[in-house]
């Protein structure tokens, strides 16, 4: 069963790729690479209990604030063009 | 039927039921015709799938360190998630980018 999920995951995240390749607009590219974290964030988990190790949680949880950091950062470098400096 | 047997196929059916709803939340970021309508499918991965995957991961994993950093994640994609999709159509309707059905006379709201 752990494999079956780790192959949908697998099959999600290159849907989401395509998705990424294809998608017209940055706003596309950036939801495409939001779900391909999320899905990298679910795979680290199931790998670990597929592996039966299931001690690689700590990694999926850094990786999903990664995954928010990144987003966040990009999104106000693309609304203000700055990344520093508090507006008034 | 033991406790043990009929855990292992609740989870069993949590983790295919979210591989499913993994998929078909893909198959709709694919094809959807409009920006806005893909996040709405992209957000069934977040909630569904990741929830139903989590739950399947937390029911073999029983009461132990383990399931606790699953809860943690569980919570994390709770918070995350619409927060990130929030700010991303806020992001993409504040640009301009238009809905695909939307009257072309009316104009994006102001910067509040």
């Amino acid at each position: 069963m752990f494999a079956v999920a780790a192959i949908a995951l697998l099959v999600t995240a290159a849907l989401a790729l395509a998705r990424a390749a294809l998608g017209p607009t940055v706003f596309d590219r950036l939801q495409a690479a939001n779900t391909i974290g999320t899905c990298a964030m679910l795979l680290v988990a199931v790998m670990g209990f597929l592996n039966g190790r299931p001690e690689f949680l700590d990694l999926a949880i850094i990786y999903g604030l990664l995954n928010l950091i990144g987003m966040v950062a990009v999104l106000k470098f693309f609304r203000q063009g700055k990344l520093g400096e508090a507006e008034e | 039927m033991t406790l043990a047997a009929f855990v292992d196929l609740l989870s069993w059916a949590c983790l295919l039921l979210g591989s499913f709803f993994c998929v078909v939340g893909a198959i709709g970021l694919l094809r959807m015709p409009d920006f806005y309508t893909r996040v709405h499918a992209a957000s069934l991965i977040d909630t569904l799938g990741a929830g139903l995957i989590l739950l399947g991961l937390l029911l073999q994993a029983g009461f132990t360190l383990v399931g606790v950093k699953l809860l943690m994640i569980a919570l994390l994609i709770f918070f995350v998630s619409p927060t990130a999709s929030h700010a991303l159509t806020r992001a993409a309707r504040l640009r301009g980018l238009a809905p695909l059905l939307a009257d072309p006379l009316e104009q994006p709201p102001s910067k509040p």
